[in-house]
């Protein structure tokens, strides 16, 4: 489980979190959707311990995010950036199986590989992309690229960063429903990313919409259609006038 | 009011410049922290080498060869104000391995090494990919700082001695082809002129500027500001830090070495 309270987070003059209370139950899927530059990539990345936050405190099972000992505490954690953030100096599937190749999960490099190739498959990449390097790929495939170094080792709580922008509908419905599959399969704890709709009904249990810095409404996604939230409402039917202004 | 505007602009420059001071120490003194304690990348190290060491043969080579030539043609030209054109052999050897073939080697390393260095780390933070590293449970210091730092620590000796060997070789070919010294008189006088301290002191200055080039690429590229703009400021200042560093250096481990 993880819980945030009262995080706020500024750069500089600009005050993205103001306050962000949030529980994450175990072993389900939580979906942030809300404006762009509203501060979800932010969140995940205070979550994570690569952003500090100015207030505030964020447990993971427990323990605190900044007391934690970095190492143990992130060999639970995958990650899917929102740029890919692949390493252009690896080719693919060293960039997958990185964290196969070294450290406390490290295995025979034939191993590796063999786990790389089967994540790259299960996001529906072919084998010869494994000897390519990130440079020569499209943006969709690094970001499926990404996806496959996130989930490489199995860990036990997943963030996806827009794991769908950039690909074609049939491919995000892949993607979504590998995503549904670690959560119930593998008892992930997910927490995605998306601005798009149908990824937020095929993927979430739960979801909670970032407005203004703080969590403007949060329940299970059944509910999501009901709520009489205007900011919600206006949100997940695209619609131009509402309370939420169209320049931010 | 007025008055202390000046003396307030000042006192910040001056506290700035403190501070990026002690970041940069405690930069270091992390690296060296990191240096000791495990994982150590092994891949990473070679591969530092090969980029680092191998790769600025050329560079350091050429450099030499032109200082060494250049050097012969001036100190037989001052020489022979005096008549006493026959010490270019030693002047040359001297000059050489006590201070061009270190302080030259150093900044053609560091224009060529500590740029990409910064250039390639600068592009990885503000890629995340520095972030995606520390996700990995993957400490970006010893992945990316130690190998590097290492690298240039222990090739800079060896490309210091090859430049001192091919600057010697640059003199001796001006000298036996324009200045009509005898070659086996020239190398024979070189050979029993040069003192162990001399080439020693050179290879030690090498390995001090090997570091500062590395943790100075380093520095900047961890330290980069965002977009394009920022990873092509980080790059300038790798490289102009680290010259200035070489060269003031320089002149602290002469003081050291050879004052009496
Ligand atoms: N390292 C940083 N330094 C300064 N400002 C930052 C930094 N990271 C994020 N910001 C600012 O924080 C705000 C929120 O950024 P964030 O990337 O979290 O947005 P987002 O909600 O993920 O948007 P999008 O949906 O477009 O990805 C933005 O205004 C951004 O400029
Ligand atoms: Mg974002």
């Amino acid at each position: 489980m993880i819980t945030l309270s009262g995080v706020h987070k500024a750069f500089g003059a600009n005050q993205v979190l103001r306050g962000i209370d949030l529980t994450i139950p175990a072993n389900e899927s939580m979906v942030i959707i809300g404006g762009s530059g509203t501060g979800k990539s932010v969140l995940l990345k205070c979550i994570l311990g690569l952003v500090h936050p100015d207030a505030g405190t964020i447990t993971v099972a427990g323990e605190d995010v900044e007391l934690a000992s970095r190492e143990a505490f992130l060999a639970r954690f995958g990650m899917l950036f929102q740029g890919g953030a692949l390493f252009d100096s690896l080719p693919v599937w060293q960039n997958v199986a990185f964290r196969l190749l070294r450290g406390a999960t490290k295995r025979a490099a034939a191993e590796a590989r063999a786990i790389a190739i089967e994540k790259l498959r299960r996001v529906g990449l072919k084998p010869d992309v494994a000897d390519l390097y990130p440079a020569e790929l499209s943006g969709g495939m690094q970001k499926r690229v990404g996806l496959a170094r996130a989930i490489a080792a199995e860990p036990q709580i997943i963030f996806f960063d827009e794991p769908t922008t950039g690909l074609d509908p049939i491919m995000s419905g892949v993607i979504n429903e590998l995503i549904r599959e670690i959560v119930v399969e593998m008892g992930a704890t997910a927490m995605t990313i998306t601005h798009d709709m149908t990824s937020v009904r095929a993927i979430a249990d739960r979801v909670a919409m970032i407005h203004g810095g703080k969590v403007r409404w949060t329940g299970p996604v059944a509910e999501m259609d009901e709520t009489t939230d205007p900011y919600v409402q206006q949100f997940i039917h695209g619609r131009a006038d509402g309370p939420i202004e169209s320049v931010r | 009011m007025n008055l202390a505007a000046p003396l307030a602009r000042l006192g910040r420059s001056v506290l700035t410049t403190l501070a990026a001071t002690g970041r940069l120490g405690m930069f270091a003194g992390d690296t060296l922290g990191h240096l000791i304690r495990p994982p150590f990348y092994l891949r990473e190290f070679m591969h530092a080498c090969l980029q680092i060491g191998w790769l600025s043969l050329p560079v350091v080579g050429l450099t030499a060869l032109f200082t060494g030539a250049a050097l012969a043609l001036q100190i037989y030209a001052g020489g022979a104000r005096f008549s006493a054109e026959a010490v270019v052999p030693s002047i040359v050897a001297i000059g050489m391995v006590r201070e061009l073939g270190p302080v030259l080697g150093g900044l053609m390393v560091a224009a060529r090494v500590a740029s990409s260095i910064a250039a390639e780390i600068g592009t990885m933070k503000v890629t995340e990919q520095i972030d995606a590293l520390v996700t990995l449970s993957t400490h970006p210091m010893k992945y990316l700082t130690v190998p590097r730092v290492l690298a240039a620590t222990l090739t800079m000796p060896l490309l210091v001695a090859v430049g001192d060997t091919i600057g010697i070789m640059g003199g001796w070919l001006v000298g036996v082809h324009r200045l009509d010294f005898n070659s086996a008189t020239y190398i024979k006088t070189t050979w029993d002129f040069l003192e162990f301290w001399d080439v020693g002191s050179g290879l030690v200055k090498g390995a001090a500027f090997g570091f500062i080039v590395a943790v100075m690429g380093c520095y900047h590229g961890m330290n980069s500001a965002r977009g394009a703009q920022g990873v092509g400021r980080a790059t300038k200042s790798a490289v102009v830090a680290a010259s200035v560093l070489i060269l003031a250096a320089n002149y602290l481990l002469t003081e050291v070495f050879f004052s009496a």
